[in-house]
């Protein structure tokens, strides 16, 4: 092959350089999103590892049975807490500070859900 | 055999009408379908009483009595529920607002009409059609009637299509060509004060009244009702219920719907 002795090492280090970000972080998952629980509660409306992953489908439900079903806008907690069916009356009630609860696990993942385009956000926290 | 060439083509042109007819023929009379069209007919045109039916009687006069009164109705609900003020007539968001006797009711007679109609302030809203054309037209179901009589929004669903725009017959519907949440040239917001229980909408979403379903949910009267409870200009209430002080209202005047004529069936009536 004609000028091997400069090609080979050429392509070696150019796929070393592509694939930095790959190796440079390999093993670390990045620092891990804590989102902050609100302090007053200890119950949300469902166990942590369902919220955790199906909160959207829990809003979605939520929505549809409200406003087409005519359903209950006043949900209970397996403790028999009473709580608001809503995004923005009965989430953030508990979970008032979009920024530390929301954001921190929607950016971690490079989620970009459009709620607040229409919610809108407790005032406290903005 | 001695058959005809004739003969052979007429048993086979018999025995094909029949093949073809018989089927069809048989399915009407099974089904019963003859004898119940007229029946269909009857029930389309007063449909059997089940559930609730949210309805309102606006008594015009009222409103001339009490001037101001239904621009007080019209802002008590655009403060509720959010609704941006753009400024201009071409990018209005309107859920409930007023009009002259001849754009309500453009389809009744306008000849040799009293003085006093001409600059009566007419309130008008969604009428919670009971047949709406506009839940027909939507392509992605955002619209919806639901089952006690109200026609209802899901933003979220919301393409901004505007077909149900142009299904409405009553001009119900507005469009947010702007950015609700956004600010006019001299930096006022076009939702003068929001309220942090109901949401906004987003640009490019159609609106509407929602007759206040989620003040209904938790016991209170629609917002334009409340404002107008003194004057008793605006009566709303369950038109199923023979008892309510609407179904009274309603037995003992004589209401007009606009256009009742193209079917829609609104549950708005009019005391002029």
């Amino acid at each position: 092959m004609y000028g091997k002795g400069r090609i080979i090492p050429a392509l070696i280090l150019f796929l070393g350089l592509m694939t930095t970000p790959m190796w440079y972080k390999s093993g670390d998952a990045g620092k891990m999103p804590k989102p902050e629980k609100p302090k007053d509660y200890t119950e949300c409306v469902a166990p942590t590892a369902y919220m955790r992953t199906s909160h959207m489908v829990l809003l979605n439900e939520w929505r549809d049975d409200i406003l087409r079903e005519g359903g209950s806008r006043v949900g209970k907690t397996a403790n028999g807490t009473e709580y608001v069916r809503s995004l923005q009356n009965g989430c953030m009630k508990c979970h008032n500070d979009k920024k530390k609860f929301c954001d921190a696990c929607h950016n971690y993942t490079s989620v970009k859900p459009y709620c607040w385009d229409c919610h809108l956000q407790p005032k406290e926290a903005m | 055999m001695d058959s005809k060439r004739r003969d052979f083509l007429k048993i086979a042109g018999l025995t094909a009408i029949a093949g073809i007819a018989a089927p069809s023929a048989f399915n009407t009379l099974l089904k019963g379908e003859a004898n119940a069209s007229a029946q269909a007919v009857a029930d389309k045109a007063c449909p059997a009483v089940t559930g609730k039916r949210y309805g309102m009687v606006i008594d015009v006069k009222k409103f001339t009595e009490n001037p101001g009164l239904a621009d007080q109705c019209v802002s008590a609900c655009h403060t509720i529920h959010n609704v941006p003020d753009f400024g201009n007539k071409k990018d209005e968001i309107k859920w409930i607002w007023v009009e002259s006797y001849s754009h309500v009711f453009p389809e009744n007679t306008q000849y040799k009409r009293p003085d006093v109609l001409k600059d009566m302030p007419i309130l008008t809203l969604c009428n919670h059609c009971d047949n709406p054309p506009c839940v027909r037209a939507c392509p992605t179901k955002a619209t919806y009637k639901k089952k006690d009589g109200i026609v209802g929004m899901d933003y979220h669903r919301c393409i901004g299509c505007r077909f149900c725009m142009a299904a409405c017959p009553y001009g119900a519907r507005s469009f947010n060509w702007r950015d609700p949440r956004g600010k006019d040239a001299n930096g006022q917001p076009f939702i003068k004060a929001e309220n942090s229980k109901y949401p906004t909408r987003m640009r490019g979403v159609v609106e509407k009244c929602n007759f206040c379903t989620e003040r209904l949910a938790i016991g209170q009267i629609p917002a334009c009702v409340e404002v107008a409870t003194q004057t008793k200009a605006l009566v709303f209430g369950d038109m199923n219920d023979p008892d309510s002080e609407i179904s009274q209202v309603l037995k003992t005047s004589f209401t007009i719907q606009r256009n009742p004529a193209i079917g829609t069936r609104p549950s708005l009536f009019y005391i002029i």
